[in-house]
């Protein structure tokens, strides 16, 4: 661990050790300020043969000492500290979700509740969870043991009852782990872990009934009540238990390790992390996705509640054939504006799944990628709008106006047209050979209503910004503001349907570029100039049955964020419908891409 | 990147392999170091805790889940037999008592005075572990299982599905690229790990199934036809337990493609010799990829080097590799083979999916593909002559013994 003082450290090295890349990032304090100067990377080397992950780190970092210059490892590949005068780093920090990443099993009394309570813990701790257990999850018993008995998670949160309720349900579920006996994932040397955060009363049973077979840890109760939910000690262990077990087994980690300034996060927490730092210091309502080889995932911050969601078979590689089976392949081509093969197509996503590093040569292969993310998109969000819900079972109370609104618990509070900031990050968002293709993916999946500032991670640094925000917040939060966001645009999209061709909006726009005025016609959408760092008032006058924010035909007036892209006014209607005709979807994709050139050649 | 990832296949005509083979849960061991093991010998032998089943006594009997221990006519970890009374009310005055009686024969492993549940254990069922690999027991796991080796030829495919099988090996085509339809094969194939040459049909893989085969490696299928054997669609490439009475391997790929000329070859120069194949494939952490092995003589390890000592719980896959590997990166000279100008390369990606040729050049500088991506490539050199700019990421090293 480093002793110098935040304000003495100059160059801070972090990774992030992903289940295929290795990503290595510099961070130099350079005027008085943080930025993000070199990044390099390097495939993981978890597996055999090589099943050491301080090799993959090593050989990013040497990527960013050929880049930078600044030599960072010593000639016996360890990590020169404190930096000098063209070599060392002061701080090391590092994230990772190599060998699968964190994989839980959580339990609770009732799904709705507790199970819920329980399972956002674990997402929001950066896990992937395999399977929810709950006593009305219309599984018989004997079918939720065996289930119990197949997976090999990592570690078990079992949780169950607020405090001073049910024991018997909660002795229960005990009842039911314990004569399942599941094998830790990582050999048969060590006891698996279980967190207990259920009614407290309940903990003296539940450590009886599990007996020594289990590594028990009891923390507070996470629905102490109905109406509160405490997740932050279930966390905190989640990721105690994840150093001293999930990584102390995994190869090369003991070593990594001791090479570390703040313990090691797995990548989703560190990412959740930073957003949650954002969304607060803004005051704004932020969505964030991470779209990977065999995961998708989704982080929000709405009125400062925090909800992480993983898909975990909807990615690029591993996954990208059941994106097709999930989605069907119909509603992956409708976003194909060319006429394509289908068996070769089916073909080419199977190899695409079994040889997943490969990257797309030519344009079609491009653009049917990118269709292909959209329905990722669409369906991890959709994951995400069901889970990010109210709590479920707060008794609420109602006055007559209620009644009217028809608001009960356990709704999504994902608003899009709330939403401020949507930030998207992962390979095929981030390395889209164009910013166009980034945003028009984001938009069509995401659909954002009103005004909604897009973004992308450029090279997908929230993992690093949100460890290194452990040990050097100021430093975190700097680069990410400077370097890690790079700002597409604004996109403006009134909710409702409307005849295609007829009035959507009227709009004024007034910028670096003078006043304009326009119009927006139902289906279309049109692409307009706004540079990185400008701004533009921007008047919206929404026609009858559509709503730009301020209620159905009322105008709306806000200033606007330029970026790589600039301005995107959307009348293509909220949800978006596309034609169920291939050939009349095929035609309108055309008239979309030709208008946003999302595949024009410079 | 400056190091693309070219996961590589094994293709071996001769290489020292060893596998372990491990209980799922502790058993017995059943050989000794030194002995001579067949593939389909029993290696090791365990019981699996039998099914669990639930009984809810307080519900059953309308009485407290207190009350319940005080109730059971049996006590935990007695034999049960099924229809034996395991538990009665008192009634009244010891009259109209209401009785329990056991729904399974097996064990009580639980008495419930909180939730009032008991729980009771089949039988278990018996696991025996075959040796997989005819070879020699270098190392004796207790309790546990293991360590066999052997020298071997070795293919591995890029996708299978089934689990292990074994049989003689036969070819059913005549060349590399000639797809396998049903006419290719056979009632003399029964039992055998056939081997054939390109696409393989649906038809002729329900045919392979009628006539008994073991197995079909072959160099691919379209998409369609696995999912009509399959009878569902595969999302995720985690395979290796279907029950479907065959194993498929394919070692290049989904669509008209023959099997890579070195590999059909290797296979057909061990026509007749017992080969032990498994179609399990995981593609996530932890690579698993098909595999053929043929064992090709006695081993004796007193006359080889001996291995680096392996962990046995951190040996995620069925095997281990003496030397060597899959990951490939470039320039990572330390870390195992690289691609370098003459390597020869499978291009695994289209426009130029399936074909092989020669590196001749790695130009340093990223450059921009048609579909707009900037990346690092490779000139390569098709074997027609021809020489075509490609992805580093959309080459797979092939390794020349």
């Amino acid at each position: 661990m480093t002793e110098l003082a935040p304000e003495q450290i100059t160059v801070i090295l972090a990774t992030d050790c992903g289940s295929t890349t290795t990503k290595a990032i510099l961070i130099e304090k350079q005027a008085g300020h943080y930025r993000q100067t070199f990044r390099g990377e390097a495939p993981t080397t978890v597996e055999a043969p090589l099943a050491d992950v301080t090799m993959g780190v090593r050989n990013a970092v040497r990527e960013l000492e050929d880049l930078s210059g600044r030599r960072l490892l010593d000639p016996e590949g360890r990590l020169i500290r404190p930096a000098q005068a063209g070599q060392g780093c002061d701080i090391y920090v590092s994230t990772s979700s190599a060998g699968g990443g964190l994989q839980m099993m959580v339990a609770g009394v009732i799904r709705e509740m507790t199970a819920s309570s329980a399972q956002r813990a674990a997402l929001g701790a950066g896990a992937i969870v395999m399977d929810v257990i709950a006593t009305n999850d219309r599984r018989r018993p004997h079918e939720q043991i065996q289930r119990i008995r197949e997976l090999r998670p990592d570690m078990i949160l079992l949780s169950g009852g607020t405090d001073g309720g049910t024991v018997e349900h909660v002795v229960q579920l005990a009842e039911w782990i314990a004569p399942a006996r599941p094998q830790p994932r990582f050999g048969s040397q060590y006891k698996l872990p279980i967190i207990y955060a259920g009614n407290r009363d309940a903990a003296p049973l539940v450590s009886q009934t599990l007996g020594n077979q289990f590594a028990l840890a009891v923390v507070p109760n996470l629905r102490p009540t109905l109406e509160e939910e405490n997740l932050g000690p279930a966390r905190e262990k989640i990721h105690d238990l994840f150093l001293e077990h999930v990584m102390a087994h995994a190869p090369g980690y003991d070593k990594l390790l001791q090479w570390v300034d703040a313990p090691i996060m797995p990548t989703p927490a560190a990412v959740g992390n930073i957003l949650q730092q954002i969304a607060q210091q803004e005051g704004i309502n932020v969505l964030g996705v991470d779209i990977g080889g065999a995961t998708t995932d989704v982080f929000s911050v709405f009125d400062g509640q925090f909800h992480r969601t993983v898909s975990a078979n909807l990615g690029m590689s591993y996954s990208i054939s059941n994106v097709c089976a999930e989605a069907g392949l119909e509603a992956i081509l409708r976003w194909i504006p060319l006429e394509m093969d289908i068996r070769e197509l089916r073909n080419r996503i199977k190899n695409k799944m079994i040889r997943p590093t490969t990257i797309p040569q030519t344009l079609d292969d491009l653009v049917f990628e990118q269709a292909v993310a959209r329905e990722a998109l669409r369906l991890a969000y959709q994951q995400h709008r069901q889970f990010a819900v109210s709590l479920r079972g707060v008794q609420q109370q109602r006055t007559v106006g209620d009644l009217f609104a028809q608001k009960a618990s356990g709704q999504t509070i994902i608003d899009p047209m709330r939403l401020d900031l949507l930030v998207g990050s992962g390979g095929v968002l981030s390395h889209a050979p164009r910013m166009e293709q980034t945003a028009a993916m984001l938009i069509d999946a995401f659909q954002p209503e009103g005004v909604t500032r897009l973004a992308k991670d450029s090279i997908f640094m929230m993992p690093h910004l949100g460890v290194l925000a452990q040990v050097h917040a100021q430093a975190a939060l700097e680069v990410f503001e400077r370097d890690c966001l790079i700002y597409l645009g604004t996109c403006v999209a009134p909710r409702g349907q409307g005849k295609p061709g007829s009035l959507c909006f009227r709009y004024e726009l007034d910028g670096p570029g003078g006043a304009q005025t326009g119009q927006v016609l139902a289906g279309q959408w049109r692409w307009l100039p706004l540079g990185l760092g400008q701004t533009a008032r921007l008047r919206i006058e929404p026609a009858r049955g559509w709503d730009a924010g301020a209620g159905s035909g009322r105008s709306v007036q806000t200033l606007v964020h330029g970026g790589t892209v600039g301005l995107v006014l959307d009348g293509r209607g909220r949800p978006l419908m596309l034609p169920a005709n291939p050939n009349q979807a095929r035609t309108l994709m055309q008239q979309w891409v030709a208008e946003a050139r999302l595949y024009a050649t410079e | 990147m400056t190091q693309a990832y070219t996961p590589g296949l094994k293709l071996a005509g001769r290489i020292r392999h060893r596998v372990c083979r491990r209980l799922p849960i502790p058993g017995e061991v059943l050989v000794q170091v030194g002995q001579q093991v067949s593939a389909q010998q029993v290696v090791a032998r365990t019981w699996m805790p039998g099914e669990v089943t639930l009984l809810n006594v307080a519900h059953r009997l309308g009485v407290a889940p207190a009350e319940v221990p005080g109730l059971m006519q049996v006590q935990v970890g007695q034999q049960v037999q099924a229809g034996q009374l395991l538990a009665q009310t008192k009634g009244l005055f010891g009259l109209f008592r209401s009785p329990l009686l056991a729904p399974i024969s097996g064990t009580v492993e639980n008495i419930s005075g909180v939730t009032g549940q008991v729980i009771l254990r089949g039988p278990p069922q018996p696991i025996e572990l075959l040796a997989y690999l005819a070879g020699r027991v270098t190392e004796v796991l207790p309790g546990e299982g293991v360590w066999i080796e052997a020298h071997v030829a070795l293919v591995q495919g890029i996708f299978g599905v089934g689990g292990e099988a074994y049989g003689p090996i036969r070819l059913a085509c005549q060349k590399p690229d000639q797809p396998l339809e049903p006419e290719c094969l056979d009632q003399s194939m029964r039992g055998a790990v056939v081997v054939g040459g390109g696409r393989v049909s649906a038809k002729a893989l329900h045919q392979a199934r009628q006539l008994g085969i073991s197995a079909i490696v072959t160099g691919g299928i379209d998409d369609q036809d696995l999912r009509e054997f399959l009878g569902y669609d595969l999302g995720v490439a985690i395979t290796g337990s279907e029950s479907l009475g065959l194993t498929l391997i394919l070692t290049e790929g989904f669509g008209e493609i023959g099997m890579q000329e070195r590999c059909w070859r290797l296979l057909s120069s061990h026509e007749g010799r017992l080969a032990a194949v498994n179609g399990a494939t995981q593609i996530r952490a932890g690579v698993i990829r098909p595999e053929v092995v043929i064992p090709l003589d006695d081993f004796d390890p007193k006359t080889q080097p001996s291995f680096p000592k392996i962990d046995p719980a951190e040996a995620s896959t069925p095997s281990e590799w003496p030397s060597g590997g899959t990951a490939l990166p470039v320039g990572a000279g330390a870390s195992g083979p690289t691609l370098q100008v003459g390597s020869l390369v499978r291009i695994i990606r289209a426009p130029y999916f399936g074909q092989v040729g020669r590196v001749i050049d790695l130009p340093p500088m990223p450059q921009v593909l048609p579909s707009g991506v900037k990346t690092r490539v490779a000139e390569v050199q098709l074997s027609d002559g021809s020489r075509v700019i490609v992805p580093r990421a959309n080459l797979e090293w092939i390794e020349e013994n």
